[in-house]
């Protein structure tokens, strides 16, 4: 993925990058800022074409967005204008589904992620955490073969996110779905990263993958015994002084060349 | 001097009330809610609510301030008004062989709005006659007048007197006081002065009240209200001008939104039509309109159709930045959720675009209507045949300040009503505006 600049240069975002993903796998991605992740995802969501390479799913190539793909965002992109209901339908309605027939769904999707009393309340009235539960739901409402989510909990406060990590590990498994998580937190990625992509900026490449236990652990646990466990403390550092080199190196560079 | 006095006035109420009120209404000066708890609140805007009780005591004060200065009858305390009432003072006329002879003026000061009052008949009020007094006796006799407030006259004092002024008879004294050509006497009911040439003249006391010719009384605008209502001024009740004015502004504000918000959803969604629209509506922007009322009175005449497409062309401009922005402000995560989750260019328009770009077009449409309205006033007093800038500007040619006066009140009150409306129209069609 190149992108030219308007001053005639171009930068290399990402390099390299080859993925097989299974169905129903539950991968994160990790690295410093500038790495490319979110121009990952945003290929892999089509809204971006590569300038290189292609991205296949079930068989065809993705050329544009699709309900196949859906995304959940950090924040803001719930549409404020329609309360909770018509939000979580809002896939639905597109396609033309009737409100009868997609009822039972949005009804289910909204108990699921603890909504069923908010139904009818307006998206400005939701705390942040609410509205991300919203957002999983309405991605949900759509049936889609991936989720895809950019740092989905980022915006939101310590104790809330830990709670969300568990509905999103909790949906994972109800559901089968694959889902691929954008994350600044190690700790996140570390417990909902079946598999771990670090990665690697300038250009932007896979750095290390991982395959961790944690995710299936935590399922329907409480997700403080997960960090018990032996390997946790040590992956986490390791990770940790893996980004924290690169992003030494990063600054490295910007000092000699200014 | 007046003026200074106004202020001060205004300052002291201000201040006076204040103090007045802290201690009479103390509730209103408590902090209510969560605010209880503050224990500083200097600098924290939002604790801050506006004191009713302070408004109140404003709008009462402006109110006062117009009676105390005008010559209203309405009982409240006012600024010492005009002489009004019959006076009388001697002069002293000598000849040329040095003998003098004493006669009276007896002035009549009647109200200057006379013929605007009315009778108990109904018939308009009528300059009185001038006092009845003896001639006198000696060479100078006793003369009359009568004058209006606010005005002066010169006595002619040698009209009936037995030696005209060409035959050498000079007044020397006003009241026992001499007096010089150039020079005034002041009594407690006015000032008598003299011309360079040896006449005098005399002023009633003014006070500090105001003429009805400069500011009317609120009761006399009041009744001017009704009658205009009744009556109607240049064919037209007061409600047919207002309707006018108003007609105009919402088809020309209708005509401006229903043409400038598809243009600005085009500049916000393709180039071609940026590119297109971007000279035309950079070019007429800053153009004030009142800028156009020259091109458009030649294109359009003075009539309706004139002044329906200058409030287009006010309201055009306004209302395409306002849709452009609001296409600009959607958050590209909006519209890419909505791609993500199936959505056709049509439903991104519909479904995302326009709802969310509803808070900047009721913006621009404040804006608009404001502009508007401001704009038809100045329009009509440049040329029109009816509404209320016309009424405004043909009530000043003949000097009817009350008039002007219920004009300016309505056009006020009418701008205040639409802004509130707006408010009301927005807080409810888009409850999420701000809390995003």
């Amino acid at each position: 993925m190149r992108f030219d600049l308007p001053n005639g240069g171009h930068v290399q975002a990402l390099k390299n990058v080859t993925l097989d993903i299974k169905s129903g796998e539950l991968m994160s991605v990790l690295g410093p800022s500038g790495c490319g992740k979110t121009t990952l995802l945003n290929i892999v969501a089509g809204f971006l074409a590569p300038t290189e390479g292609q991205i296949e799913l079930n068989g065809h190539l993705v050329t544009g967005p699709s309900p196949e793909r859906g995304m959940v965002f950090q924040q803001g992109a719930l549409f404020e204008w329609m309360n909770v209901r018509d939000n979580v339908s809002f896939g639905p309605d597109m396609k033309g589904v009737s409100r009868a027939e997609s009822k039972e769904k949005v009804e289910h999707l909204l108990e699921v992620v603890g909504l069923q009393d908010f139904k009818e309340k307006a998206i400005y009235e939701l705390s942040g955490g609410m509205q991300q539960r919203v957002a999983l739901a309405r991605c949900l409402a759509n049936d889609p073969d991936v989720i895809l989510m950019d740092e989905p909990l980022g915006a939101l406060d310590a104790l809330t996110r830990e709670k969300m990590q568990s509905l999103v590990l909790d949906l994972w498994k109800d559901t089968g779905k694959t889902i691929i998580l954008i994350t600044h937190s190690v700790e996140e990625a570390l417990l909902l990263g079946e598999r771990l992509l670090v990665m690697a900026p300038r250009p932007g490449r896979v750095h290390k993958e991982y395959r961790l236990p944690f995710a299936d652990l935590g399922v329907g646990n409480d997700l403080r015994e997960v960090k018990k466990h032996k390997d946790y403390a040590g992956t986490r550092e390791e990770i940790l002084e893996m980004i924290w080199n690169m992003e030494e190196e990063i600054m490295g560079r910007t000092e000699e060349s200014a | 001097m007046t003026g200074l006095l106004v202020l001060g006035l205004y300052v002291g109420a201000f201040f006076g009330s204040f103090f007045v009120a802290k201690r009479v209404f103390k509730s209103a000066f408590e902090k209510k809610g969560f605010n209880k708890l503050k224990t500083v609140t200097f600098g924290d805007e939002s604790a801050i609510t506006a004191n009713r009780v302070a408004s109140v005591v404003s709008v009462i004060t402006v109110f006062w301030l117009w009676v105390a200065f005008t010559n209203s009858s309405i009982p409240l305390p006012k600024m010492p008004g005009p002489f009004l009432g019959d006076v009388e003072f001697t002069y002293t006329a000598q000849l040329e062989d040095g003998t003098t002879d004493d006669a009276t003026v007896s002035v009549r000061v009647y109200r200057e709005d006379i013929q605007q009052t009315v009778d108990a008949d109904g018939n308009p009020g009528r300059e009185p006659a001038p006092a009845e007094v003896e001639p006198g006796d000696g060479f100078a006799k006793n003369d009359t007048l009568t004058v209006a407030r606010y005005a002066f006259k010169v006595v002619n004092v040698w009209q009936n007197d037995e030696v005209s002024k060409k035959e050498g008879s000079k007044v020397i004294a006003i009241n026992g006081q001499p007096i010089e050509p150039g020079s005034e006497i002041k009594i407690p009911e006015g000032t008598i002065s003299m011309t360079d040439k040896g006449t005098p003249t005399f002023a009633p006391a003014t006070g500090l009240r105001m003429a009805r010719l400069y500011l009317p009384a609120p009761e006399v605008v009041l009744q001017r209200f009704f009658w205009l209502n009744k009556e109607g001024y240049q064919g037209y009740t007061l409600f047919e001008h207002t309707r006018f004015s108003l007609q105009r502004v919402l088809l020309g504000f209708f005509f401006g939104a229903l043409i400038g918000i598809p243009i600005g959803y085009a500049m916000g969604l393709t180039g071609w039509a940026r590119g297109w629209f971007d000279p035309i509506v950079e070019f007429m922007r800053p153009i004030p309109p009142l800028a156009l009322i020259p091109l458009i009175i030649i294109w359009f005449g003075i009539g309706e159709l004139g002044k329906v497409v200058l409030l287009f062309l006010a309201a055009l401009w306004i209302m395409i930045i306002a849709a452009r922005s609001g296409v600009s402000g959607v958050a590209i995560s909006k519209v890419h959720a909505a791609y993500s989750l199936g959505a056709s260019k049509w439903q991104i328009l519909s479904k995302v675009i326009v709802p969310n770009s509803l808070p900047d077009i009721f913006t621009g449409a404040r804006v608009a209507m404001g502009v508007c309205w401001g704009t038809v006033v100045a329009a009509e007093l440049v040329a029109a045949n009816v509404g209320l800038g016309k009424m405004i500007v043909t009530a000043s040619k003949f000097q009817l300040t009350d008039i002007i006066i219920v004009g300016i009140i309505v056009i006020g009150v009418i701008g205040f009503a639409i802004e509130v409306g707006m408010r009301k129209l927005e807080s409810w069609l888009i409850p999420w505006k701000g809390k995003v």
